[in-house]
């Protein structure tokens, strides 16, 4: 019976979202193919995740190694390319993480099997492999045929499937291997974890946020927005591009590398919403989004869409917020 | 301090609309603006600063048409000492894989004590050549890197992980690092600079000179392949404020007030 494999993800003792996402769509892939769903757990003392993963799965292979107490791409590339060899897998599916992009394509090609990362959708069509993927930030979709193989190796966007408990607990088998490793790991280190430190604002305490995007153009354009969102009682929050260029502190960057905010307005300026980005705000009770490009992905999760150079939208705007607040007053 | 930095030239697109072309399997280029890949841009300043603090050279390598010159010349007038093109008509349809394989068979008859790349490009967002690369030329990477600090045959690197959280590695040299955004702040060209970079060489190399075959290149060589291109379907859409700037304003201020949110 064919078989496919899910990396478990953990850090820190803990089982991450990625990890039941993956599973929830190899369960559907395993139904539909006959296949047998096997997820396998790499760590120390991680006795109790594996526990929980026999709900998830029919079997859970487990390997303990001191070796492998924090993620170390090297070590996991060693004991999951012993268990590929002898298993065969149909498929093995990783998270498309830090540790996922890291991990998968040096492993894909240390075995000598095709891979596709930072798949949105994967789907057995006969023995062949398809996978839908996004291209040029999320304004294109892809859909590509990997290379026959027996055996295939995809990453998985995060969050591109909604993770869901098998309607009966699956009672998987747990499977205690021994660890492959006989020689310390030398080529790479783990230190250790490094927080930022605290900045001065919690945007995620926000009820109002304008976030801004690439579309501002110039740190000069800052205090005009910076005064929108001190008209709506808000703070200023951004995607990824303005904290690369040093124009907002990283605790102000909402998105996957972020924070995530569920404010109850999000006004999007000039943001043409990246998936990494998107993540971080979807679930804000009301979103305005501002961008040129109509097509700019967006609008997709926004509630009301301005196709209008923000710069033209955004001085009447503060005026009417600001004339009707000392009306008011 | 030898760095190798490889890079790629892609189209910006964050503020163009994109259109798919007759094949159904690639964009429209034309009157699309082409640059270095944001990534990469990058991993060159990290490798000049480097070679600014220890010495030594600093050489770009692209795989790709012949208009990925441009390219190459930024790097040379940001700091690069060499730079050098793989361009062949059978590498067309190469995914990361097999560009990897290529970029491999050039490098590896190269000295060199760091390899930097981009940590994924901003066309295909695959995020595998750099890794694969490492695996092929059989030295440690790291991914999503942060910071670097280089000691005596090894080097500390910061990664990115999920939510704002980084992690320290001890990583040995020589080694490959793919770089994630904001690790620095790339630097101006100068008129100098650029006036510098006019006159150096670009080496061009082809197929025949990297010692792999048609088949280990291309589509034939590669684990992708793209059977089409669509516009992504909507699941749901903004109800768009039509008018004048002024009056889109009001039509916000209303939708607001009748919220509650002024």
């Amino acid at each position: 019976m064919a078989e496919i494999f899910v990396l478990a993800e953990h850090r820190q003792g803990q089982l991450r979202d990625i990890t039941f996402e993956m599973l929830t769509k190899a369960r559907e892939l395993a139904e539909k193919t006959n296949a047998e769903l096997t997820t396998v757990l790499l760590g120390k003392n991680v006795k109790e995740s594996a526990k929980n993963l026999t709900e998830y799965a029919k079997k859970v292979i487990v390997v303990e190694d001191e070796k492998l107490g924090s993620f170390n791409s090297d070590a996991y590339l060693k004991v999951l390319s012993t268990l590929i060899k002898e298993h065969k897998p149909a498929l093995t599916i990783i998270g498309h993480t830090s540790y996922g992009v890291e991990l998968a394509p040096r492993l894909a090609a240390a075995i000598g099997i095709p891979l596709a990362t930072d798949c949105i959708d994967v789907a057995f069509e006969g023995d062949a492999l398809a996978v839908t993927r996004q291209m040029y930030g999320g304004k294109v979709n892809a859909k590509a045929i990997l290379r026959k193989s027996e055996s295939y190796m995809v990453t998985l966007r995060q969050a591109a499937f909604q993770a869901q408990k098998p309607t009966a607990p699956m009672n998987g088998q747990i499977l205690e291997v021994p660890s492959p490793l006989t020689e310390e790991i030398t080529t790479k280190r783990f230190i250790e974890y490094v927080l930022p430190p605290p900045g001065g604002v919690d945007i995620t305490a926000a009820e109002v946020l304008v976030g801004i995007g690439r579309g501002i153009k110039d740190q000069a354009n800052l205090p005009l927005v910076e005064e929108l969102a001190k008209s709506l009682g808000g703070v200023l929050a951004c995607s990824r591009p303005i904290v690369d260029k040093g124009w907002l502190p990283s605790d102000r960057q909402v998105g996957t590398s972020g924070k995530t905010v569920k404010p109850k307005l999000y006004v999007a300026l000039g943001i043409s919403g990246a998936f990494q980005h998107v993540l971080g705000m979807k679930n804000s009770d009301l979103i305005i989004a501002v961008n040129k490009d109509p097509k700019a992905p967006i609008f997709s999760f926004s509630d009301y869409g301005v196709v209008e150079d923000l710069f033209k939208v955004v001085p009447p705007l503060k005026n009417k917020i600001n004339e009707l607040k000392s009306q008011k007053a | 301090m030898d760095v190798i930095v490889c890079v790629k030239q892609v189209p910006e697109t964050a503020e163009a609309e994109l259109k798919i072309d007759a094949s159904g399997k690639k964009i429209e280029k034309t009157g699309l603006v082409f640059d270095i890949n944001e990534w990469d841009d990058y991993a060159l300043e990290e490798a000049v600063r480097i070679k600014e603090k220890f010495g030594g050279t600093v050489t770009a390598i692209t795989v790709g048409p012949e208009d990925s010159d441009s390219t190459l010349r930024k790097c040379l007038a940001r700091g690069a000492d060499k730079a050098i093109r793989l361009t062949d008509p059978k590498f067309e349809g190469s995914d990361a894989f097999a560009t990897a394989k290529i970029l491999h068979s050039v490098i590896k008859t190269m000295h060199f004590d760091l390899i930097l790349t981009g940590a994924q490009a901003g066309d295909d967002g695959s995020a595998v050549v750099g890794p694969v690369l490492a695996e092929l030329l059989g030295v440690p990477h790291a991914a999503m890197v942060k910071k670097i600090e280089l000691g005596e045959g090894k080097a500390v690197v910061n990664r990115e992980l999920e939510g704002g959280l980084e992690e320290r590695l001890e990583v040995k040299l020589p080694a490959l690092f793919a770089v994630q955004t904001g690790i620095n702040e790339p630097r101006y060209v100068s008129i100098m600079g650029i006036r510098k970079a006019m006159q150096k060489e670009i080496k061009v190399m082809r197929l025949s000179d990297t010692g792999l075959n048609e088949s280990e290149v291309g589509e034939s060589g590669s684990w992708l392949k793209i059977e089409k291109l669509y516009v992504p379907p909507v699941e749901k859409q903004a109800e768009f404020l039509q008018g004048s700037p002024d009056e889109i304003a009001t039509k916000i201020v209303e939708i607001l007030k009748s919220r509650g949110l002024i």
